[in-house]
């Protein structure tokens, strides 16, 4: 059974003359338990696409459902609860004048869960950071940390589907090989599918089954890992893309 | 390929702030001629700011020790300030990060690039225009006379990185650094500012400093490769597959690679870099 299935999704800004089509006709269905990537070049609107899909955008047209539920532009909590957000940049998505216990305790209040100290702890745990952390501003914490925050703000409230807009890419690769691997390791463990957006191909080749390249808010293309690894496309835009990439040279 | 003269000669560089203990870089020595160099390391390990002090671009706050410093001859550290101002954008130019920032954005195009030539040509205004006109169109930019009058927000990302290498290119300068120029930019237009960047300094015979995080472009881009760590030089590489000290090795085998997939990344030890830095370093 799918997960997540988008059909015909179409995302438009304005109308008449200063229309913006975003996302073209979209099409996508991901198992339960799959890593799908998207991977295109900014403004293609695969960042709209995510937003669409985890209910912080109300524009779209077209029938999104996860978890066998077919969803709307305005959601219950149970509904919104199925899907949750890992942004790019961990220095812009926590609050600065929250400590990291209200940064978790609150996504977890407003979805109605129980919330005590335990359930920070074992959250901040489950991402590797001590449970000491829950007393810290963001200020205090590193780029890596921070990120880890963000996951564990995802995961507080339990969902089965897990989005990621670019998770890595304001991390330098030490960092970046650490999130990708607890990533992983909380997807074998719970069994989460995860929709993971990125401009590296190869962050994108190693965590995902399957990869779509966007172009002008439409998929041109879909990858293997390994054809990411071979450097073949059918599509000319994702052979541009694989053979500026670099990916040649770790041979 | 690199040629025996040499641009920028740098022997020993340390930089401090203020009165902290830390050396930011330590101990940095690097010889350049003509030809393409890349630092890599990741933040924190002193690259860019190897980068300013060479510019002489940093803070009153950073103290900065060098045995030797000299660009085309010229000591750099005992220059005035405004002998380091005739020098920086004619002989030597520093091409930074993020387009959004570095250019004016109360200026039009065409007046920010014609300044570079008013100020180290000597040109009259028109002269200055027809020049920054004729450099807009080397480094691609398709329709200049509509671009000369658009204002830095009106552009995209891409060409205001092209933008910017108009400017800092146009009195070709002898040494040019370029500290994460395509770090702002997309995947597809990055292989195009770099091929620029690479025709022009191949043109003119000039050196290029390229900084960056991203091992994998520089080694497929520049002719050798520097790694940087905790302000230090650890290894100077011409090929990846070189490789020996553990931090480079490390930050190789961090890298997700599409050939050899893998189902855990290997995490970097920084204890082992510690300790290799602290029984293998000569002095």
């Amino acid at each position: 059974m799918s997960m997540i299935e988008l059909q015909d999704i179409n995302v438009r800004y304005h109308s008449g003359k200063s229309e913006n089509h975003v996302v073209r006709g979209v099409n996508l269905s991901v198992a339960r338990g799959e890593c799908v990537g998207i991977v295109g070049e900014s403004g293609c609107g695969k960042s709209t696409l995510l937003r669409s899909l985890v209910g912080l955008e109300g524009h779209w047209t077209g029938s999104i459902s996860i978890n066998g539920e077919a969803l709307g532009p305005i959601r219950t909590k149970d509904q919104l609860r199925c899907a949750q957000m890992v942004f790019q940049d961990p220095f812009a998505s926590l609050h600065p004048r929250h400590r990291i216990r209200r940064a978790l305790s609150e996504p977890a209040r407003c979805m109605g869960l129980p919330v005590d100290d335990a359930r920070i702890a074992a959250a901040l745990e489950e991402v590797g950071l001590p449970a000491s952390f829950a007393d810290r501003f963001p200020h205090q914490l590193s780029g890596g940390q921070r990120q880890r925050v963000a996951i564990a703000r995802a995961l507080i409230v339990e969902p089965p589907v897990l989005l990621l807009d670019e998770p890595t890419s304001a991390l330098d690769v030490s960092v970046q090989a650490e999130i990708l691997n607890l990533l992983s390791d909380r997807r074998d463990e719970r069994g989460l599918t995860f929709v993971l957006v990125s401009h590296d191909l190869s962050v994108v080749a190693h965590m995902c089954d399957r990869i779509f390249v966007m172009q002008n808010g439409g998929f041109v293309d879909e990858l293997s890992p390994a054809d990411i690894g071979a450097g073949e496309a059918r599509d000319a835009y994702a052979r541009q893309l694989l053979a500026a990439s670099f990916l040649e040279e770790l041979a | 390929m690199t040629d025996t003269k040499e641009i920028l000669t740098v022997q020993n560089l340390d930089v401090t702030f203020a009165r902290s203990a830390m050396k930011a870089v330590a101990g940095v020595s690097l010889s350049l001629g003509q030809g393409k160099v890349g630092i890599v390391g990741e933040s924190g390990s002193g690259k860019s700011t190897l980068g300013r002090a060479i510019m002489r671009l940093l803070p009153p706050s950073a103290t900065v020790t060098a045995s030797k410093l000299t660009f085309d001859g010229n000591p750099l550290l005992s220059q005035s300030e405004r002998e380091m101002r005739a020098l920086r954008g004619n002989r030597m130019s520093l091409i930074m990060q993020d387009p959004r920032y570095s250019l004016n954005p109360v200026l039009p195009i065409g007046r920010q690039v014609a300044e570079t030539a008013i100020l180290h040509k000597g040109l009259s205004k028109s002269a200055a225009r027809a020049v920054a006109a004729e450099m807009l169109d080397r480094v691609r930019i398709k329709d200049v006379a509509r671009v000369m009058e658009s204002y830095p927000h009106q552009i995209s990302g891409g060409m205001g990185q092209r933008v910017m290498i108009a400017a800092m290119l146009l009195s070709r300068p002898r040494l040019v650094i370029a500290d994460e120029p395509t770090s702002a930019l997309d995947v597809s237009v990055r292989g195009e500012v770099l091929e620029l960047l690479n025709e022009l300094v191949t043109a003119d015979g000039s050196s290029l400093l390229l900084i960056s995080h991203d091992i994998r472009m520089v080694a497929s881009f520049c002719d050798r490769i520097v790694v940087m760590y905790k302000g230090r030089i650890v290894e100077e590489l011409s090929r990846l597959s070189d490789a020996r000290h553990p931090y480079t090795l490390g930050l190789i085998a961090a890298m997700p690679d599409a050939r050899h997939p893998v189902h855990r990344l290997r995490v970097p030890d920084r204890a082992t870099f510690d300790a290799t830095e602290r029984s293998g370093s000569p002095a």
